[in-house]
C-alpha cells in the first residue's frame, strides 16, 4: 500500500485532486455543488502545482457548460487530457458535446456532483436526476458513495477511459458527499502512476488530430451507412465492464481497497435485498449490518459502473437466495414504467429469466428516495426492508415523505437507530460567518490527525443568504463511518448564538445526559429564566449537563469582533474531553497559525489571546429543579399570517418541512406572493433610529435600503388618531402637504442591520457630527415599540401615487415597494434597484428572473419578498434557468402582445354589446404614464363588468384575458454571470429583437451566487475565483455593445454615484417602446469589504471613470439630438483609489505584487481608453452618430424620380 | 573641491544630503536615481507596525466576510497560497536597495508594542540596514498619562531596541516635548547615536462643510525650518549624538543653515517631490557654489558657527520670537546674499 497517511478531505477535493493529476486542460464553469472541484484546480494552478506528468495544466473557464463541454471536445481532439467538472442543469448543457466525445471513442473524464434538475423549483441539493438524464450519452456512468470512494473511483475513472477509449463520466452525490468531510486515504502519484499505462497515453496521442499525419472526423453520413458506423463502437462499449474491473483488481493491489462492477454487502442467504447507488448505499449497509446481526436474511447490492451495465455481473453479484428486491432510484421519471436503475434491473433479470440461478424469480419493485438531498436513514432502508418481506409489496414506492396524494410511501419507524455506541455526535448551532463551520472544520482534522478516531463533518446551511443558521453534524470514534444522514440524537449540543433559543428548542436532538454548551450573554447564575420553558423542561428530563461562556465577550476583548469560532472550539475541546485539554489547547493553536498564519501575525495573534481567555469564562450552570420559565419559543412565522403561509410555509421555517406532506404542497411550482412580511428573523443586533428634527426627508435611505426596511409615508393627521404614542412624525416638506404627517418607519424585525441608510443620510447634527438624522442602536431594547409602531404605520393607506414626481428621488420614497424583506445580503447592491423597479411599476410588472443570486433571494422558499399592493397588483415573477433569461422575458412579451391583440381582436367585434365609446375607448388609450394606465385599468373593469353574465365565446375568452389591454411591463432580470457570459447569446438575440423588454444587468462583476467566480464582466487586476492570481483581461463594455444597435436604450448607472441618474434610466428605459438594458454596478459581498460602505464604492468607481455613467436614448435621435449622453465627469482620482479599497484587488498586491502593479496599470489604461471613446461619443453634435457621410443620392437610384420623370416624357 | 564629508551615526557620508522617507524611494529605480544625483544616505518610508495589525485584521476580515452562511457560496474569494504582508515587502525593498546602491540605507520603523519595535528593528537588521531611525509619536490624549510617562516609555523603547541590534539607531522627535536637551541627553544614555528634528505629522483639518475630520499632510516648508534650527542650536555641543534636521529643507541656503545650526545632516523629501530627484544634484552644486565663493574648504567648518554655543548674542535662540522677529528677518536675507 502507497498510501498509509489519513488525510481530511471533501468528496469535491477528493476528486479534483485525482483529475487534475492526471489532467492537461481542465475546462471549467461554476455550478453547485461541483464548482469547488474547479475551483481547486483554478487555485492548484495558481500555485504551480504540477499535474502526474510534472505539467502545469490548463484551467480555462467558459461562458456556459456547453461552452465547456466544447473545449473539452476541442482539447481531446487535439490530443491533451482534459476534464470538467459539473452538475445539475449544467450537465445537460453539456449533453450536445457528451453525444460526440462518446461516439468518437474518445478517453475523457468528467466528475459530477450529481445534483437535482430544476423542474417545478430550483434546487441546489443532490439527486441522480442530472446523470439519468445522460444514460444515453455512451458515456461510461461510474458511481461513488463515499469520500474515499470518490478518491478511488476517479482514479478508476480516469484509467479506465485510456484504456476503453470510451469516455466516464464519475458521480457522486451533491452536498452529502462533495461536501461532507471525512478522513480518508488519499491517492498518492505513486498509486496513479502504478496504474498509467504509457501505452495508453500514446495509443491517445496518435488518436489525435494532427496536419502532420492528417485525418478528418466529424463527418456528415447519409442513411446508407450512418447506422452501421453507429454500431461500430459496440465492441468498445462492451469491453468497457471488463476493463473497469481490472483497474478495480490493479487498484486493489496497489492500495488494499477492492471494488467490483456490483458489490454486495449483508448476509449471503439474503432473501431481501435492495440495490441502489451513491451515498445512500452506505446508510443502507449500515442498516444491513445491524438488521443481519438480529438474524435477518438481508442484503444490499452497491452499483458502481451503473453504465455499461453488465448483466452478467449483476445476476452473479446477487445472492442465490434472493426472493424480493427493492430497486432504488434517486430521481423521478415520470409517466415512465419505471425509474432508471429499476427499468435496468427488470431488462436484465427479464432478458435473463431463462438462467437466472435463483430458485424462483424474485419479487422487484422500484422506489424513488432522497430527491434534493431529502434524508436517506437507516430506518428507512429498514420500512423498505420490511415492505419486501410482505407478499406483495408496493411497487413504485416513495420512502422519506408521506404521499398522501398518490399513496406512493412507505411507514417506516422514524425512531429505528443504527448509530454506533462508540461514535460521538456533536451538533454545533452557528450563525453563518461567525466562524462555526470553519472551526468545526479544523476540529475535525484536529480529531482526524491526532488521535486514532476516524471522523465525518456534515454541514447544513439555512436558505438565506444574511444572518443565516448553520448546522454543523460531527461525528468520531474508533470505526470506519459510513452514517451518510443528519444526526438526531447528539452526545454533544453547542448553540453559538443566543437568539436561537427563541425559535428553536436547541436541545430536541440532544440525547439523554448529553452535553450543551450555550454562548450567553447571561452567566451561569442568570442563563436559566432566561431559556423558553421548553427548552428548560428537555434540559431537565434529559438530565442535560449545561455549561455557558459568554462567548461574544471574550471574543470583543480579544479583538475576534464577532467571530467566535475559536472561543466555542476551545470549549467543546475543554468539555468533550475528546484530547486531553492542554494537547488540546496545543492542536487548536497549531490549526490556527495554519488556517490564519499567512494572514498576519495580528490574526494568529487574537486568536491565541480568543484561546487562552476562552476556559476562565466558561461555566457550568447548576440545574434547578424545575421548569420556571415564564415565556416560551415564538413561532417562527407570525400567527397573523394566511393559513397557507402559517401551516406549510410556517412548518418550513421551523425546520419541520420534512414532515410535510405531498397534498399541502402546491403541485406545479406555485406559490403566494409576499410572504417575507410574515417571517420575522430578528437578526439585527443594531436598528437604525429616526430623527426627525434633524431628517430633511430627503428618502436617499429609503433609496438605498437594500431590504425595504425603512419607509415613509405621508398622511392626514386623522389617521393618526389610534397611532401609538411613540410612532414619530414631522411635518412633510412637500408643498401643498404642510398640514398633513410625514413619519420615517423601521421594520425592526426586518432589518438586517447593515447601516447602509446611515452612510447615505447627508445630514449631520450640528452640535455633534457623529450623529445623523438615522442612527444605529441596538435593536433588543426597541424591538417591542417598533414593532407596534411599524403595524399601525403598515395600515396607513398609501398616498395617492399621482401626486408625486416619479422621477424624483424625494418622492420616490413614499411609493410602496413591492419587493421586502429578501433573504440577501446585509448590504446587498443589487436589491435597491429591484425594489425601486418594484415602486415604480411593480403593479404591472412581468420579471423573468435569471437564476443567481437575484432568482435565489427573489424566490427560495420559505418566504419569498415579491409583494402586492393593497388593490392585490404586484410583480409576477418568474425562473426559468440560467442560460435562457432573456429569451425567458422575450417570451412573456410576446405572449403578451399577441394576447393584447386577441382580446383589441375581441373588443372590436364585441363592440356592439360592449358599447362603442367603451370599444373605442379601450383601443385607443394611450397608456403613457401611470395615469393613463390608471384610466385603462378602469375602462378593463367597466369592460369586465359589461361582459360578465355574456355566455359568448368571445365574451368568455375576452374576460379571460381582459388584462392584457392594460399596458405591461416586461423586465428581465440577472446578474452579469448570465448577461456578460452564459445568457450573452439570447440577450444580444433579444435586444435585437425590436420588442419591448427591459433588461436590469445587477453587475456586480463576478458570479455571487456560486460564490464569486470571474465572468465578462470582472475587471482587470481583481482576483476572483477561477482568476485566483487576478483577472488579466479587461471586462466587456456590454453598453457599448448594446449601443451598437442604434435602437436599444442602453444606460449605465450606480446607485451611490448618482441616485437621481438611475431613476431618469429606469424611467427612460420603461417609456422606450423597443429593448432597452440598464446595467447597474452592484455592491457585492464578494468585492471584498464591508458592505456599508457600498455606496461611497459606487461613488468612487464612477469618480475614477471606471463607471462612467451614461445613457443611450435613441428616443433623442428623432429630436436630432445625440442619443449617447456621458452623465458622469471626467475622472477625478486614479483607479487605484478606487480598487485599493477592495480585498478583491488588493490581495494579489500582497500575493503577486509586482503583477498587481502591472495589471493595475493597465486597468487604468482601460479607463482611460474607455472614457476617451465614451467622452467622444457624447461630444458628436446633434445627429452626429449618423451625419451624412454617404455620398447623396443619385437620381437614378431613386425609382419614383425616375418614374416621375418617366411620366413627364423627360426620360431618355 | 569642497569636501562635503560627514560623519552621520558612525557613518561615513559623502554628503550631508540625505533623503528623508518618502513614497518616492519606493520604486528601485528611483533609489539608484537618488544615488546618482547625489544623496548620501536614504533613510526608507516607515515601517507602521500598527499598520501592520491593520492589514492583518482587515485581510482576515475581508476574506472572511460572509462566508459559510449560504451553501452555494461559502466563501468569496479565493485564499492565496501566501500573502506578501508589508513588513515582509519592506524587508524585500532593503534588500533590493543594497544590491542596487552603494549608499547606506537606513531603516525607518514606527513600533506600537515594545515587541514590535525590537521585532521589527532586528528585522531590518537582517535585512541589511545600516541604521534604523526610530520614528517616534506619541500622543497624550489621556488626561492620566503625564508628560514623564511618555518620555519614559521612549527612553525605554529606545533603549530596548538599541541593545538589541548592532546597527546605530537615530530617533526622529516630535518637537512638543518641553526639554528637548535633557530628552536628547537621556536618548543618548538610552543608546542612541543621533536625534532627528523634527518629525512631521498628519494634521487632522476640519471640512466645515460635510463637518468631517480629515487627516492632511502638506509638503513642508522653508519657514517650518526655522524651529528645527533654533533647537539644534540649542543642542549642539551639548549632546554628543549626531544632530539630523528634516522639515522645510529645500534648498542650499536651509542645509547651509541647517549645518552651521549643528546639524551633522540634513533630510529632504518635500522638496523632491516638488522639484525632482535632481534636486539634490542642484542642492549640493549651489552649496558647493556658495562655499567656493567665500573660500571654504570643507563643509565641517562651518558646522555648529550658528550654534547657541558659538554666537556673541544667545538672546534670539532664549527668547523665542519676541523682542528679535524684525531684525531675523533681515538677518535672513544677508545670510542668504549669494
Amino acid at each position: 500500500m502507497s498510501e498509509k497517511k489519513m488525510v481530511i478531505l471533501d468528496g469535491n477535493e477528493a476528486a479534483a485532486s485525482v483529475a487534475y493529476r492526471l489532467t492537461e486542460v481542465v475546462a471549467i464553469y461554476p455550478i453547485t455543488p461541483s464548482s469547488p472541484m474547479a475551483e481547486w484546480a483554478d487555485q492548484w494552478r495558481s500555485e504551480g502545482k504540477k499535474n502526474i506528468w510534472g505539467a502545469l495544466p490548463i484551467v480555462e473557464e467558459l461562458q456556459s457548460e456547453g461552452g465547456a463541454s466544447g473545449a473539452l471536445h476541442g482539447a481531446l481532439q487535439a490530443g491533451a487530457f482534459g476534464t470538467t467538472f459539473t452538475a445539475s442543469q449544467g450537465l445537460l448543457l453539456m449533453i450536445p458535446n457528451m453525444y460526440k466525445i462518446a461516439g468518437e471513442l474518445t478517453p475523457a473524464t468528467m466528475h459530477v456532483t450529481a445534483r437535482t434538475l430544476a423542474t417545478h423549483a430550483l434546487s441546489i441539493f443532490g439527486d441522480h436526476s442530472d446523470v439519468m438524464a445522460c444514460r444515453s450519452t455512451g458515456w461510461a456512468m461510474l458511481a461513488s458513495n463515499s469520500v474515499q470512494e470518490v478518491a478511488d473511483m476517479a482514479l478508476v475513472a480516469q484509467i479506465a477511459t485510456l484504456e476503453s477509449r470510451i469516455p466516464f463520466m464519475h458521480f457522486f452525490d451533491g452536498f452529502r458527499t462533495s461536501h461532507e468531510v471525512d478522513k480518508i486515504y488519499p491517492i498518492s502519484d505513486e498509486t496513479i502512476r502504478a496504474l498509467l499505462d504509457d501505452k495508453y497515453i500514446i495509443q491517445y496521442r496518435q488518436n489525435a488530430l494532427c496536419p502532420d499525419r492528417p485525418f478528418i472526423r466529424g463527418t456528415a453520413q447519409n442513411p446508407d451507412v450512418f447506422f452501421q458506423a453507429r454500431e461500430a463502437c459496440s465492441p468498445f462499449h462492451a469491453a468497457v465492464p471488463g476493463i473497469v474491473q481490472k483497474v478495480m483488481d490493479r487498484f486493489a493491489k496497489e492500495t488494499g481497497r477492492a471494488y467490483h462492477l456490483f458489490d454486495y454487502y449483508g448476509a449471503k442467504d439474503a432473501e431481501r435485498v435492495i440495490i441502489l447507488m451513491g451515498s445512500g448505499a452506505e446508510a443502507a449497509e449500515e442498516a444491513v449490518d445491524a438488521l443481519t446481526q438480529k438474524g435477518e436474511k438481508l442484503g444490499v447490492l452497491k452499483v458502481r459502473l451503473y453504465k455499461p451495465f453488465d448483466a452478467s455481473a449483476f445476476v452473479a453479484a446477487l445472492p442465490k437466495t434472493v426472493k424480493s428486491i427493492a430497486v432504488l432510484d434517486r430521481c423521478k421519471d415520470p409517466g415512465a414504467s419505471g425509474e432508471p436503475l429499476y427499468m435496468d434491473v427488470m431488462t436484465v433479470l427479464g432478458e435473463n429469466a431463462a438462467k437466472l440461478p435463483f430458485a424462483k424469480m424474485p419479487t422487484v419493485v422500484g422506489g424513488r428516495y432522497g430527491l434534493s438531498s431529502k434524508e436517506f436513514t437507516p430506518a428507512m432502508v429498514k420500512g423498505i426492508f420490511d415492505e419486501l418481506a410482505k407478499p406483495a409489496p408496493k411497487n413504485h414506492f416513495t420512502i422519506g415523505i408521506n404521499d398522501d396524494v398518490s399513496m406512493s410511501s412507505l411507514t417506516y419507524d422514524p425512531a429505528f437507530s443504527t448509530e454506533d455506541a462508540k461514535t460521538v455526535r456533536a451538533l454545533f448551532y452557528g450563525l453563518g460567518s461567525d466562524g462555526t463551520v470553519g472551526a468545526n472544520k479544523n476540529s475535525i482534522k484536529i480529531i482526524g490527525e491526532q488521535t486514532p478516531n476516524f471522523a465525518q463533518g456534515y454541514f447544513v446551511y439555512d436558505s438565506k443568504k444574511s444572518g443565516s443558521m448553520t448546522t454543523s453534524h460531527l461525528r468520531f470514534g474508533p470505526n470506519p463511518i459510513r452514517s451518510t444522514y443528519l444526526i438526531t440524537r447528539a452526545s454533544f449540543v453547542a448553540c453559538h448564538n443566543f437568539s436561537f433559543l427563541e425559535k428553536m428548542n436547541v436541545v430536541e436532538a440532544a440525547m439523554p445526559g448529553a452535553v450543551f454548551l450555550l454562548n450567553s450573554p447571561y452567566p451561569a447564575a442568570e442563563v436559566w429564566d432566561k431559556l423558553p420553558k421548553t427548552t428548560q423542561a428537555e434540559i431537565l428530563r434529559k438530565k442535560i449537563e449545561f455549561y455557558v461562556i459568554d462567548g461574544n465577550d471574550v471574543a470583543r476583548k480579544t479583538g475576534m469582533g464577532t467571530r467566535i469560532n475559536t472561543i466555542m472550539q476551545t470549549c467543546f475541546f475543554a468539555i468533550s474531553g475528546v484530547l486531553p485539554r492542554e494537547e488540546a489547547i496545543e492542536q487548536i493553536k497549531k490549526a490556527i497559525k495554519k488556517t490564519f498564519g499567512r494572514r498576519g501575525d495580528e490574526v494568529v495573534a487574537k486568536n491565541f489571546a480568543a484561546v487562552d481567555a476562552t476556559l476562565a469564562h466558561l461555566e457550568k450552570v447548576k440545574l434547578p429543579a424545575a421548569v420556571s420559565s415564564r415565556f416560551d419559543l415564538i413561532p417562527p412565522i407570525s400567527p397573523k399570517a394566511p393559513k397557507f403561509v402559517r401551516d406549510v410555509l410556517g412548518e418550513i421555517a421551523g425546520g419541520h418541512g420534512d414532515q410535510i406532506p405531498v397534498s399541502a404542497i402546491p403541485a406545479g411550482g406555485a406559490f403566494p406572493s409576499a410572504t417575507a412580511q410574515w417571517e420575522k428573523r430578528n437578526i439585527a443586533q443594531f436598528i437604525p433610529v429616526w430623527d426627525k428634527d434633524l431628517c430633511i426627508q430627503c428618502g436617499k435611505c429609503v433609496m438605498v435600503c437594500p431590504h425595504a426596511v425603512i419607509r415613509a409615508k405621508v398622511y392626514p393627521e386623522s389617521l393618526a388618531k389610534n397611532a401609538p404614542a411613540t410612532l414619530q412624525w414631522a411635518k412633510p416638506k412637500w408643498k401643498g402637504m404642510e398640514q398633513d404627517r410625514y413619519t420615517l418607519q423601521l421594520a425592526p424585525e426586518d432589518c438586517t442591520g447593515c447601516a447602509v441608510c446611515v452612510e447615505a443620510c447627508p445630514v449631520k447634527n450640528k452640535s455633534d457630527a457623529s450623529k445623523k438624522a438615522i442612527n444605529m442602536v441596538p435593536q433588543q431594547p426597541l424591538r417591542e415599540v417598533e414593532r407596534a409602531n411599524w403595524e399601525y404605520f403598515l395600515n396607513i393607506p398609501e398616498i395617492d401615487r399621482s401626486k408625486l414626481s416619479h422621477g424624483q428621488v424625494k418622492d420616490l420614497q413614499l411609493l410602496q415597494p413591492l419587493f421586502e424583506f429578501s433573504g440577501a445580503c446585509a448590504g446587498c447592491g443589487e436589491t435597491p434597484y429591484i425594489k425601486l423597479l418594484t415602486q415604480l411599476f411593480g403593479d404591472r410588472l412581468y420579471i423573468a428572473n435569471a437564476t443567481g443570486c437575484s432568482s435565489i433571494y427573489g424566490g427560495n422558499l420559505p418566504t419569498t419578498p415579491y409583494a402586492s399592493n393593497a388593490q392585490g397588483r404586484g410583480p409576477a415573477w418568474s425562473n426559468s434557468l440560467f442560460e435562457d433569461n432573456a429569451e425567458f422575458g422575450f417570451g412573456m412579451r410576446i405572449a403578451l402582445d399577441q394576447q393584447k391583440e386577441f382580446a383589441e381582436l375581441l373588443v372590436t367585434r364585441l363592440s356592439g354589446s360592449i358599447g362603442d365609446e367603451l370599444a373605442k375607448g379601450l383601443l385607443g388609450a394611450a397608456q403613457n404614464t401611470e395615469t393613463e394606465v390608471n384610466q385603462q385599468r378602469e375602462r378593463v373593469r367597466a369592460l369586465k363588468e359589461k361582459l360578465t353574465g355574456n355566455k359568448s365565446s368571445d365574451a368568455r375568452n375576452l374576460l379571460a384575458i381582459a388584462d392584457t389591454l392594460v399596458r405591461k411591463s416586461v423586465w428581465i432580470l440577472g446578474g452579469d454571470g448570465w448577461a456578460f457570459d452564459i445568457g450573452f447569446g439570447g440577450l444580444d438575440h433579444v435586444l435585437g429583437s425590436g420588442k419591448n423588454v427591459n433588461v436590469l444587468v445587477l453587475d456586480t462583476e463576478v458570479y455571487s451566487n456560486t460564490g464569486g467566480q470571474m465572468s465578462k464582466a470582472t475587471p482587470r487586476g481583481a482576483v476572483a475565483k477561477f482568476a485566483a492570481s487576478g483577472k488579466t483581461n479587461s471586462r466587456k463594455d456590454l453598453a457599448m455593445e448594446a449601443v451598437s444597435y442604434g435602437s436599444v436604450y442602453v444606460a449605465q448607472v450606480a446607485l451611490g454615484g448618482n441616485d437621481s441618474h438611475v431613476v431618469k434610466a429606469f424611467q427612460e428605459a420603461e417609456a422606450h417602446n423597443g429593448p432597452s438594458i440598464i446595467i447597474a454596478y452592484s455592491s457585492c459581498i464578494a468585492h471584498g469589504y464591508d458592505l456599508v460602505h457600498g455606496l461611497e464604492q459606487q461613488k468612487l468607481a464612477v469618480q475614477s471613470g471606471y463607471w462612467p455613467l451614461m445613457r443611450y436614448n435613441p428616443a433623442l435621435r428623432e429630436e436630432g439630438k445625440n442619443p449617447f449622453q456621458l452623465d458622469s465627469k471626467a475622472p477625478a482620482i486614479r483607479l487605484k483609489e478606487y480598487a485599493y479599497r477592495e480585498a478583491r484587488y488588493t490581495m494579489l498586491a500582497r500575493g503577486n505584487p509586482e503583477l498587481a502593479a502591472h495589471l493595475l496599470k493597465e486597468a487604468q489604461d482601460d479607463v482611460e481608453r474607455q472614457w476617451r471613446v465614451y467622452s467622444a461619443r457624447a461630444a458628436m453634435p446633434g445627429r452626429g452618430e449618423t451625419p451624412n457621410i454617404a455620398p447623396a443620392e443619385k437620381p437614378e437610384d431613386k425609382p419614383e424620380q425616375k418614374l416621375a420623370a418617366e411620366a413627364a416624357g423627360g426620360a431618355e | 573641491m569642497i569636501d562635503f564629508s560627514t560623519k552621520y551615526l558612525g557613518m561615513d557620508l559623502k554628503s550631508p544630503v540625505v533623503v528623508s522617507s518618502t513614497p518616492l524611494s519606493e520604486p528601485i529605480e528611483n533609489v539608484r536615481r537618488m544615488e546618482d544625483c547625489g544623496a548620501a544616505a536614504i533613510v526608507l518610508h516607515s515601517l507602521f507596525e500598527e499598520q501592520l495589525a491593520l492589514e492583518s485584521r482587515a485581510l482576515d476580515d475581508d476574506l472572511s466576510r460572509g462566508t459559510d452562511s449560504f451553501p452555494e457560496s461559502l466563501d468569496y474569494l479565493p485564499d492565496l497560497k501566501d500573502y506578501r504582508m508589508t513588513h515582509e515587502a519592506y524587508l524585500e525593498h532593503v534588500r533590493q536597495c543594497k544590491k542596487a546602491v552603494k549608499i547606506p540605507i537606513l531603516g525607518s520603523l514606527n513600533g506600537v508594542t515594545p515587541g514590535g519595535w525590537v521585532r521589527y528593528a532586528k528585522d531590518m537588521e537582517k535585512a541589511g540596514v545600516d541604521a534604523i531611525e526610530l520614528n517616534t509619536y506619541a500622543l497624550a490624549t489621556d488626561k492620566n498619562h503625564t508628560s514623564a510617562d511618555m518620555e519614559g516609555q521612549l527612553l525605554k523603547l529606545v533603549a530596548e531596541v538599541t541593545s538589541a541590534v548592532k546597527v546605530p539607531v537615530s530617533v526622529k522627535l516630535s518637537q512638543w516635548f518641553t526639554s528637548l536637551p535633557y530628552l536628547v541627553g537621556q536618548l543618548e544614555a538610552a543608546g542612541a547615536r543621533g536625534v532627528v528634528l523634527f518629525n512631521r505629522f498628519y494634521q487632522p483639518d476640519f471640512d466645515i462643510e460635510t463637518l468631517e475630520v480629515r487627516p492632511t499632510l502638506h509638503f513642508s516648508k522653508p519657514s517650518e525650518l526655522l524651529p528645527r534650527l533654533h533647537w539644534a542650536a540649542i543642542l549642539y555641543g551639548h549632546v554628543k549624538l549626531d544632530i539630523a534636521i528634516t522639515g522645510g529643507v529645500h534648498s542650499a541656503e536651509d542645509v547651509l543653515k541647517s549645518i552651521m545650526a549643528g546639524g551633522s545632516t540634513v533630510l529632504m523629501a518635500s522638496a523632491l517631490h516638488i522639484y525632482g530627484i535632481e534636486h539634490i544634484k542642484r542642492v549640493l552644486d549651489d552649496m558647493r557654489y556658495w562655499l567656493e565663493k567665500r573660500e571654504y574648504k570643507s563643509l565641517n567648518e562651518t558646522r555648529g558657527c550658528l550654534s547657541r554655543r558659538s554666537v556673541p548674542d544667545t538672546s534670539a535662540f532664549d527668547r523665542g520670537n519676541y523682542i528679535k522677529t524684525l531684525s531675523s528677518y533681515s538677518l535672513r536675507q544677508t545670510v542668504g546674499a549669494f
